[in-house]
Order: structure tokens, then sequence, then C-alpha cells
């Protein structure tokens, strides 16, 4: 019988990691996310488990790769300019086929930026972020439950396909309290964990390696990859659609950016207006597919990001001229207004109006 | 007659990529040794960084898991951290250890993270073709000091070393040499003390071996363990800088 | 009588055995081996007293080192 407690983001996220079965955290404290480290410091010794302040994100990661390859659940967590640290660590996460999950509250940026929330992080998250050809399993939840939820199962997910998740916050989700039910957790997937080097009694030695100097075992191993993620993007898409069944215009958002266009929806549906909310949670798998579909329906869509503009791109990539997507972005830390995000949508409308009388 | 000398049970067959004459292959036989003697094979997780031993997984015959460079210390904390009995050792070069990787490697000192490092102290970068390294000699000639290091811009060789037996949690600091059969027994025996260290919970502890780079220091492989002797002996002293086990009963001089 | 047993093909050549030898009776050969490089040999091994200071100098494990049982334990 699960209880219903009022949790703060960062920290939800945290239990959530315990109960899904994070033993291990390394990380470092940067703004807006100090609660999770704070929270896993108190918890995790609770639970058998570790908790280590490294010396910086960048040695962070690195202990995340090498307790990953010792076979233990494990992870870090981070706001954008730690982020940007920790990517060298997280190519090699990848490309050693090693299982963690990585949390980042985005902050303004780019450099030092601000402490205020941002989405400006979508490209980093999506588009590798490190170099070479990998991917990332993203996830961008919309509250503090949904946060919970996502990182319960995000380990499992990692260990299932042995690749990173990385959970896509900002500090508005980090910082609110929200209530929160844990659900029940089964335990781990049965997994092979033939990758573990743990010592070589018994067995031949394993090797975590990331280096291929031969051009043919290189491209082979990227082919590998590739596959890997053609799989993950043919089972892991998640997304939810709010009022898009009759909609002419929908929103496309994500996590809290997502609340506020619902917010909005919810206004504007009374005086007449068919909007709807079409809100991608896996960002990479991209809901490419039920996207496309929905912009068949409907007569224009508008992106709203707290960016200058992210995840409109991949939107208009996946909408492939189905529908006219307009951008609605605000950056700097600022939390865009009901009041500007309806604007703009009405603004959008009448634009599409004017285009259609010509 | 009887077999007395012959290849470490810990390393592999394959024939090593260092260069002929690099003192890398003698260093890997002591650790695999030492393995051996100690009975660590099995439980052996190494660690490989970035620099020439990268491939030191193709050479040792245990766990192994490539690092970023600069991190083994990191990586290896990790490691440690979720499997504490089993026996983890990193083997780094100088640019991995003391350049890019100094944060890393400090921390881990400082936590006394239970683990062994070895540390091969070229003076050059050998992976990269012999670039300058911190602890690169004032007036040697690398292909980034081309005309010899010049301290007014390219500052001064770092004694890391005596660095890391400042911190409260190294149990174990040495400094040894390859140039010699001598010496190379004295190397062996401060790694097997460095290794017990470990075995014991006593705290980090790391070796630092002397080594040569014949090819980018432009020497035959037997002028290059001379010119250990003659220039690197001088700038970095050898001898056991801190002891745990030592102070204990001695109270105080190593 | 003891003995040292060069693998040849794994020797790179380096003659690091050859300043180290006591005895003075490792030489290069003048032949070459797989890899291109003249292999460190012994051919007067009546005069090898088993002293194991090639093996020990050597980078690649080439030599093996056979000696009488020895009565006490070598370190």
């Amino acid at each position: 019988m699960a209880e219903r407690v009022l949790m703060k983001g960062n920290e939800a996220i945290a239990e959530a990691a315990i109960r899904g079965g994070c033993r291990y955290f390394f990380g470092y404290p940067i703004t807006p996310q100090n609660e999770i480290p704070e929270y896993m410091s108190r918890r995790l010794p609770e639970v058998g488990g570790v908790f280590l302040q490294a010396e910086s994100e960048v040695a962070a990661i690195n202990m995340v790769y090498g307790a990953s390859g010792a076979g233990g659940r494990v992870m870090t967590s981070s706001s954008s300019p730690g982020i940007s640290l920790k990517q060298e660590g997280i190519s090699y996460i990848a490309a050693a086929e090693l299982p963690c999950v990585i949390v980042n509250m985005v902050r303004g940026g780019p450099g030092l930026g601000g402490i205020q929330p941002a989405q400006s992080d979508y490209f980093q998250a999506t588009r590798g972020g490190g170099h070479g050809d990998y991917r990332l399993i993203v996830l961008g939840p919309a509250g503090v439950q949904e946060a919970a939820n996502l990182m319960m199962g995000a380990f499992d997910l990692a260990e299932k396909y042995r690749n990173p998740v990385l959970l896509l916050g900002d500090g508005v989700l980090g910082q609110m309290m929200e209530p929160v039910v844990f659900p029940e957790y089964s335990g781990p997937a049965p997994v092979e964990r033939d990758w573990v080097t743990d010592g070589a009694k018994g067995r031949e030695p394993r090797i975590v390696n990331t280096l291929m100097l031969d051009p043919d075992d290189l491209y082979r191993h990227n082919l590998k990859l590739q596959a890997k993620y053609a799989r993950i993007a043919e089972n892991e898409v998640r997304y939810e659609e709010y009022m898009t069944e009759d909609a002419e215009w929908v929103f496309v958002a994500y996590g809290t950016t997502a609340r506020i266009c619902k917010s909005v929806v919810d206004q504007i549906r009374p005086e007449g207006h068919k909007v709807g909310v079409f809100r991608p949670i896996s960002l990479w798998p991209f809901p490419k597919a039920p996207l496309k579909n929905l912009a068949g329906r409907v007569k224009g869509m508008l992106v709203v990001e707290m960016s200058m503009g992210q995840m409109v791109e991949d939107v208009k990539l996946a909408v492939e001229c189905e529908a006219p997507v307009h951008f609605y972005g605000v950056a700097g830390g600022i939390v865009p207004s009901r009041a500007d995000v309806r604007k703009n949508l009405l603004q959008a409308m009448q634009a599409s109006k004017g285009g259609d009388e010509q | 007659m009887s077999l007395v000398f012959s290849r470490p049970k810990s390393m592999r067959e394959k024939v090593t990529t260092y260069c002929p004459g690099c003192t890398h292959g003698v260093a890997h036989r002591l650790v695999a040794e030492v393995l051996d003697e100690l009975d660590l094979r099995e439980k052996a997780i190494g660690i490989a960084p970035v620099g020439c031993a990268v491939f030191a997984y193709d050479v040792f015959y245990t766990d192994f898991q490539q690092a970023a460079h600069g991190r083994a210390p990191a990586v290896a904390t990790g490691i440690k951290r979720v499997l504490p009995d089993r026996f983890v050792f990193t083997y780094q070069g100088d640019g991995d250890l003391a350049a890019i990787g100094t944060a890393e490697i400090i921390h881990a000192a400082a936590r006394g993270e239970n683990i062994s490092v070895i540390f091969i102290n070229n003076a050059i970068y050998g992976m990269t073709s012999g670039q300058m390294a911190p602890t690169t000699l004032i007036g040697q000639k690398t292909t980034t000091t081309p005309t010899g290091r010049d301290p007014s811009k390219a500052g001064y060789p770092l004694r890391i070393t005596e660095m890391l037996a400042l911190a409260p949690g190294s149990a174990y600091v040495a400094r040894c040499s390859l140039h010699n059969v001598a010496n190379i027994a004295k190397s062996k025996s401060a790694i097997t003390k460095a290794f017990k260290m470990q075995i014991e919970n006593c705290g980090f502890s790391i070796v630092e071996l002397l080594s040569s780079c014949p090819v980018n220091w432009g020497m035959t492989p037997s002028a290059a363990l001379k010119w250990i002797e003659t220039d690197m002996i001088p700038a970095y002293p050898l001898g056991v800088l801190k002891d745990v086990t030592q102070e204990v009963s001695s109270g105080g001089d190593a | 009588m003891p003995k040292v047993v060069f693998s040849e093909d794994r020797c790179k050549g380096c003659e690091l055995c050859v300043a180290v030898c006591p005895r003075k009776i490792i030489f290069m050969a003048s032949r070459m081996n797989s890899r291109g490089f003249r292999p460190a040999t012994v051919t007067e091994m009546d005069k090898c007293t088993g002293c194991t200071l090639c093996a020990r100098v050597c980078p690649d494990t080439v030599i093996e080192v056979y000696r009488e049982a020895p009565a006490r334990k070598e370190g």
C-alpha cells in the first residue's frame, strides 16, 4: 500500500532512483539540482549503497563508467554546465555500452548562464552532446509524479539496452513540491550481465573498452550501435496527446512548458478554439510517426520551448511539411506565462489565416 | 634442471606493441609477477589509460577497463566502491597522471581510496610522439620544446609524487627506477609493498617508476637507461616517500 | 648446466640483455626474426651461470632461464 507524500522534484527523483535499484551515486554540487546528491548522501547508506561527492563532474562521470563496468546500478546528476563537462565520459559510456542514468536539471545558458529553468540542452541531450555517433535515451517528464515513474524504470531501461538514459528536467521540476506515490517495484528485469568486470575467476578476462583502432572494427561497432538505436526507436517511443482528437491547432511542448500549454488549452477551448497539446515524453527516440500523423489532421502547430528553438527542428523534420510549424521560445531562465503562450498561439493562427487568404 | 625464470601467468603470451627497449615491458612484467605471487589475478581489475599503455588490456591476463585520459583514478574509485573486495590497480603515464589527471590522482589519494597506482614517468609523451610532459626536465628537447624546456615559458618539472605523499589518505608512496637489474628488483619490492597495502585496506598506494622512452628521447635503449641514472634520478630522487606501516613502528622517518 | 632459451620471434633487438650479461655471451644474431629484428642469442651456453640478469632486463619476456634445482628459494 503506497502512501502519497509531498516531495520536492529533486528529492522525488532521488528516492525513485533508489526504489528503482540505484545503489551508487557519484556527483558534484551545482544549482539547481543539489538536493539530489544531498538526498542520496542520506538515503543511499540506509539501503547499503554508496554515495560519493566527486572532485568534479568529470571525475563523477568517470566514476559512473567504472562502477557500471563493475556491475553497479549507478547514476549521476548535474545541470547544464556540469553536463557539458561530462560529455567525453558519456561518449565513453555509450561506446562501451554500459548502463547508467544521468539527470540534467537544465538551467539558462550558454556559459555559466543563470540558475533559472531552461530547455536549452535539448540539442546537447538528443544530438549526442559528446563526440561520435551515439544516442542517449532521453526522457522529459512534466511533473514530479512522472519524473518519479520514469526514474524508477530508468535503470532497467538502461540495462535492457546497455545504454545511458538521460532524464531531462529543469529547475521548475526540480524545485517544486507535488504529491507523489511511488509505485511498487518488482525488482530488476533479468538481464545477462556479461559485460561486468568483477575479476576473471573461472572465466576469460573481460575488457570494458572504447578503443578500436582498426577502421573495420570501429565501423562494425558503429553498425551494432545503430542497430541497437533502431530497436530502441521501435520500442521506447513515449508521448501524450491532450485534446488532440478534434484539434485544429496543437501545441508541441515537453516538460514544464507542456503543462503551461495544457493550461492555455483549458482556458482557450471555452472560447471556441479547438486546440490540443502533443507532448513528447521520450525526446530520443522522438515520437516522429504519431506527430506526423497528427500534423496531417491539423491546420498548424506551435512549438513552445524555454530555448531559442531546439526541439522545433525535430518537429519540422518529423512532420515533413504536413502542417505549418510555428515557434515561440524564451530564454534566460524565463518561464513563459500563460498569457504570452496564448498570445503567440493566436498570432500564429492569425498569420496562418492571412496566408490562407492569399 | 628447473625453470627459474619465465613469463608470469598474469601476462598473456602476445608480444607487446611497445617500442624495442621500452621499459613498459619490464614494468608490466613486474606487476604481473606480483599479481601471480600474491594470487590476485582472478580478483584483479586493471585500468588502462590513454597513452602507450592503453594496450595494457592486451598484455595482462586480468579483467580490464580502458579509461579516458587522466581519469583512471576516478574509474578505479567507481570500481572499488562497487567491488571493495577485489584488487583494483591503475597503470598511468606522466601526461595521464600529472597533466590532465592531476585532480583525479590527488583526490583519490586525499580520499585514501584503497587502490594501487603504477605511475610510469618517462619525462615525455610517448604515444603522441614526443611532446613535453609535466615531468620533462629543464633543457630537455621535445617536439613542443624544440630548443629545450625553458622554465620561464614552459614551467618547471613536477614532482607530483611528493605532493601525493602529503595527502593523509596515502598509505604507501614510493619512487623507484627501471634503469638496471638492481633497481628493477627494488621496483618489484615496492610494487609488492603497494599491492599488499591494498589487500590490507591501508589506503592509497602509488609506485612511480622512472622509465625510458628510447624512440622519443632519440637514444638507444641502453643509452636511455643510462640517461635515467644520470639525469632523471637527480631530478626525481628515489626512495619511499611515505609508508604508514613504517611510521607506526619507527615514528615518522620513511 | 644452466641455460637460457630465447623465444627469438619475441625479440625486438633492443640489446639490453647484451649489455647486462656479466659473462658477455649474448650477442645479436645476423639472421632476422619474423618481425624484422636481429634477435639476441647465445652460442657459448657452457659459460652461462643462469644468473637471470638478461631475463630480468628484457622488456619482452624473450628469455627463459634454466638452472640446477636450487637448495634455497629464489626471490
